[in-house]
């Protein structure tokens, strides 16, 4: 691993750009934001090349006590890895994004999203429960100036309604903290993930992390914040939202809900699948009849995090390697959708679907970008989208087939509402001359959306680049929760075999020893098959 | 012990008495013209406090060796916590105030000499170890407060406020009083010690309603609900750098002073304070919240988020344990510098004509037109709110603590639920600044000490302010210990 603390790098770089920025001009400021976030992604990649797959759990440990109470301790997995990867993938995107748009200012913005990105990495990468709590909150403050000054006309209600709504759901989170390391004597998260937590207690633990969690995430019936914030946004501050931001919610399960309290997790799976199928149906006819472009993807995440979550309690590995796919893909495809419909916000000044039409005649590298875009989302194989999903639901079936056959209706109603938009906003008749009008993508836009697709359609041909550092992470969640994992009711059943084939005839004067073999060879598989199946 | 031990004991308050009777006589002479060179003598003197209740503070003095006076007076380490936070809010008073009245041509020499009695009186009340001490203290900084308030001649505000302050203050006494001589005549005695011995088995009726009413006379002191009403008048009223007094070092003095009565004298009966303190807490958070909503003035603002953050520091002191004492110095100390540093912005803004912008109005769009000012008051409020990763969450994260290691968990969940209703306004006021279309009321530039002051306390406030959470705590364990620590 070497002597460089990357991680503690990776949060100073965003630090010292974030302070530079708001002494800076717009245009300097511009300037400084991407060069510090593709330094970022430089390291990013660094990460991800030294990281051992396969070695130990936790690497590039870090450790100072700085502070009294909590300690300044930093530390990854894969699961991690990966989402600080599609962070710092997703910043320099983020900042070419608003290369333009944003002209008001700049030097304020460029620092609020250099202090978000590095307030996601300290929440990955923090190996403290406090000091992921900091990073966790402290990340509200960013966004809540980015939607309240940048936003669209109705922002200063968005803003306050992100703000207020997150925030409530996450300060029982700290209570529930405080208990957990007065109890366990710690506050290092790889310890708690192994402390087992009286049964009864960890339901009230459990329920403070999941208001939190699930607010993030955001979960039926608490994701009313998302669509507002979304639509009110500038684009990119829509792309972290859906791209990172909300990672959280799934990390927060994975990495807290799941290892720390197994017992009540298993227990309330029925709510969580409850809330994740309402939401997979509901939201996805919600998404249906949206005539604005970005609600109608805030509702998209909205079914697309149910996935998420139905396969995280599906306790397995492929509802949780599905889960995390999903996230991960969620980010890329989210994001660059995000990113399209800023791409024509910026000619138009309209999110309206029914003002644009037929952009394939007069745009079309740019509707075939948001083809590919459309495509992942709905889970076409060949994208990202279809890994996850398939894995996910995969991993659930073994659980539930009931829950199964409704989340994957929503993904029928997925190509519904994405198709359906695709059609309006691409195809059929020019209606206005505006939007005829509209001259295709300029070369900072292919740079935004080129390096998107690409890490989409590589995790949909190849994902086991990404499966791979998370393998080893994943075996150890799924070995903490196969105390509590649920029966399957799609399980097969293997029963005991006959002695001999139905239609042997029996040969008495044959040789009675080798039949005896048979027989007792087929009791031995019987009896495995049988504790098996136990 | 003799006498020369008890007069080092009192050193900080003889040089501060006998500074102030000094630098009295010398305004008597010269005449407002030496209202400079007071102060700067005043600040001096506090400042040379602050290195005499130094030693104390880092040893953690406690034990029979700092009561002095037969246990009237005690020196040890949880009144030099809460003397060091007086004196330097006292210096930060000073430095601010001559700017303002002068340019409100109001500026006199008693202003230093006044604040210097209230710091005395402040300071013998952290140090009291008897109820007649105790009430001695309070009223030496309660007669300076009431001639402060009413500090700008010609003001129907500050003359209001001084009035009210008096009328109300005068009320709060009588009820201290009256619970002290029932505490007096069912205990029979004024001593500390000796009322916690006595009652140590069993809690007459008689001294339950004395302990109600010295209570009830301290949460006037630190405004708590329901005995608030006071406060919002008051810190409008007072002049700015006023204010920012009463916020800090009176405050102080007073959450300290509680803490030592609740946990020393009636530490035995924690049963019969913990329901009075818990409802207060719950109640000043709720009410400093859903009062501050509805203010358009920034000093009333400020007033009820002191209402609100007094709530969060009772949660400390209803832990009723060592952590939640040093929880609550540890809050007090970070809530001095985030008042000191709210005001000081706020004493920053002016407009056209030179006056004092107080209405929120009047600073909308402030971040076009002072960006560094609005940033950092915006890093206050969002630190009064209690948010990380500003240093204000730390103190929430303290006194929390303490109440779940005492097993108050719904108490916290409580508390931490209704901090939402709270951060509403403090949000709003970075709303105005930020989000809102410039008023343009704000111009001009401001003194080179604000700017002093107000970096500073903005460098604490900030993240940076984590590192110093283990001096901090290390020092506010000691001090909470040496309560315990019974002479």
């Amino acid at each position: 691993m070497g002597g460089l603390p990357i991680l503690s790098l990776m949060l100073f770089v965003p630090l010292v750009g974030a302070i530079v920025c708001l002494f800076l001009g717009a245009h300097a400021a511009r300037v400084t934001a991407l060069v510090t976030t593709i330094i970022n992604l430089a390291l990013g990649i660094l990460l991800w090349a030294s990281y051992d797959i396969g070695g130990a759990q936790w690497q590039f440990v870090e450790s100072q006590p700085l502070f009294a109470g909590f300690s300044y301790a930093l530390g990854i997995d894969g699961i991690a890895l990966m989402l600080i990867v599609l962070s710092v993938f997703l910043m320099p995107v983020c900042i070419l994004a608003s290369w333009d748009g944003i002209r008001d200012r700049v030097g304020i913005y460029m620092s609020a999203f250099l202090f978000m990105e590095l307030l996601i990495i300290g929440v990955f990468a923090a190996q403290d429960l406090f000091l992921f709590y900091i990073f966790f909150e402290a990340g509200l403050i960013p966004m809540y100036l980015i939607i309240g000054i940048w936003g669209g006309d109705n922002r200063i209600y968005a803003s306050y309604k992100f703000f207020l709504y997150t925030l409530l759901g996450s300060v029982l989170m700290l209570i529930a903290m405080l208990w957990m390391v007065n109890d366990a004597g710690t506050s290092y998260i790889p310890i708690l993930m192994q402390y087992d937590f009286a049964p009864g207690v960890q339901n009230w633990l459990w329920f403070a992390f999941f208001a939190s969690f699930a607010v993030k995430m955001p979960m039926w019936p608490v994701h009313t914040w998302l669509p507002d914030a979304h639509v009110q946004a500038p684009t990119a501050g829509s792309v972290i939202l859906a791209g990172v931001l909300l990672k959280l919610g799934g990390y927060g399960f994975i990495r807290f809900s799941l290892p720390m309290f197994p017992d009540a997790s298993a227990q309330f799976a029925w709510l969580i699948f409850t809330l994740s199928m309402i939401a997979v149906i509901y939201t996805s006819l919600v998404a249906l009849v949206q005539s604005d472009m970005k609600k109608l993807i805030a509702y998209s995440s909205v079914a697309h995090m149910a996935i998420v979550t139905v396969g995280l309690f599906a306790f397995n590995i492929q509802g949780l390697e599905g889960a995390m796919i999903v996230m991960l893909s969620h980010g890329l495809v989210s994001g660059a959708l995000f990113l399209c419909v800023g791409v024509i916000y910026d000619r138009l000044h309209t999110r309206e679907i029914a003002r644009y039409g037929g952009l394939a005649i007069n745009m079309p590298k740019y509707a075939i970008f948001f083809l590919l875009f459309t495509m992942a989302s709905i889970g076409l194989p060949g994208t990202s989208g279809f890994v996850g999903e398939f894995l996910s639901l995969a991993g659930i079936y073994q659980v539930s087939s009931f829950v199964t056959i409704i989340c994957t209706t929503g993904i029928i109603l997925g190509a519904a509402y994405m198709l359906y938009l695709y059609r309006r906003v691409v195809f059929g008749l020019q209606r206005n001359e505006d939007a005829a009008a509209m001259p295709d993508l300029n070369g900072r836009e292919w740079l935004m959306l080129a390096p998107i697709a690409a890490a989409t359609l590589w995790m949909g041909i190849y994902p086991e680049s990404f499966l791979a550092p998370m393998r080893q992470d994943i075996a150890v969640l799924d070995a903490r929760l196969a105390r509590v994992a649920p029966e399957y009711d799609s399980a097969i059943r293997i029963g005991t075999p006959r002695p001999s084939a139905a239609n042997q005839v029996t040969d008495e004067h044959g040789a009675a020893g080798a039949g005896d073999a048979h027989g007792a060879a087929a009791v031995a598989n019987g009896g495995i098959a049988g504790e098996g199946a136990h | 012990m003799d006498f020369g031990n008890y007069l080092a004991l009192i050193a900080p308050e003889l040089l501060i008495s006998i500074s102030g009777l000094v630098l009295l006589l010398i305004t008597a002479w010269v005449g407002d013209s030496a209202a400079r060179p007071v102060s700067i003598l005043a600040a001096l003197v506090l400042g040379v406090a602050c290195f005499m209740v130094g030693p104390a503070l880092l040893e953690g003095a406690a034990g029979p060796d700092t009561s002095a006076f037969a246990g009237q007076f005690r020196a040890d380490g949880f009144a030099a916590f809460a003397k060091m936070l007086i004196y330097v809010s006292g210096i930060a008073c000073l430095m601010i105030a001559p700017p303002f009245f002068e340019r409100l041509g109001a500026m006199r020499a008693e202003y230093p000499v006044l604040i210097l009695f209230a710091v005395l009186g402040t300071g013998i009340m952290v140090s009291s170890g008897n109820l007649i001490t105790l009430y001695i203290g309070l009223e030496l900084s309660s007669l300076a407060a009431y001639v402060l308030a009413s500090f700008l001649p010609g003001s129907g505000r500050s003359a209001e406020a001084g009035l009210k302050y008096f009328i109300l203050g005068a009320l709060a006494s009588g009820i201290l009083l009256y619970g002290m001589s029932l505490v007096y005549g069912f205990t029979g005695t004024t001593d500390f010690t000796l009322i916690r011995a006595a009652m140590a088995l069993e809690l007459s009726t008689g001294a339950l309603f004395g302990l109600i009413f010295v209570l009830a006379g301290l949460a006037f002191k630190i405004a708590a609900v329901p005995f608030h009403m006071w406060t919002p008048d008051v810190y409008e009223g007072a002049p700015t750098p006023v204010t920012t007094f009463f916020a800090s070092a009176p405050k102080v003095a007073a959450v300290a002073l509680t803490v030592r009565v609740s946990l020393d004298a009636f530490g035995l009966q924690a049963d019969a304070w913990r329901q009075i303190v818990i409802f207060a807490a719950l109640a000043s958070i709720v009410l400093g919240a859903l009062g501050a909503i509805g203010q358009d003035n920034l000093k009333r603002l400020l007033a009820y988020s002191s209402i609100n953050n007094v709530g969060f520091i009772l949660i400390g002191l209803a832990a009723g344990t060592p952590q939640g004492a040093s929880a609550v110095l540890v809050y007090l100390a970070i809530y001095v510098v985030m008042t000191i540093g709210s005001f000081v912005a706020i004493l920053m803004l002016r407009d056209a004509e030179g006056s004092y912008v107080e209405n929120i109005r009047d600073i909308a769009g402030l971040s076009r037109a002072k960006p560094v000012i609005a940033l950092i008051l915006a890093g206050m409020m969002l630190s009064l709110a209690g948010l990380p990763p500003m240093f204000g969450f730390w103190g929430k994260f303290v006194v929390f603590q303490a109440a779940v290691q005492a097993d108050l968990i719904l108490l916290a969940a409580l508390g931490i639920a209704a901090s939402v209703i709270g951060a509403f306004y403090y949000l709003k006021v970075v709303k105005v600044m930020f989000f809102d279309e410039p008023a343009g009321v704000v111009q001009g530039r401001s003194e080179t000490g604000h700017w002093v002051l107000l970096i500073a306390m903005a460098i604490i406030v900030s993240p940076l302010g984590y590192l110093l959470t283990i001096p901090l705590g290390l020092l506010a364990d000691r001090a909470a210990v040496s309560l315990f620590l019974l002479p």
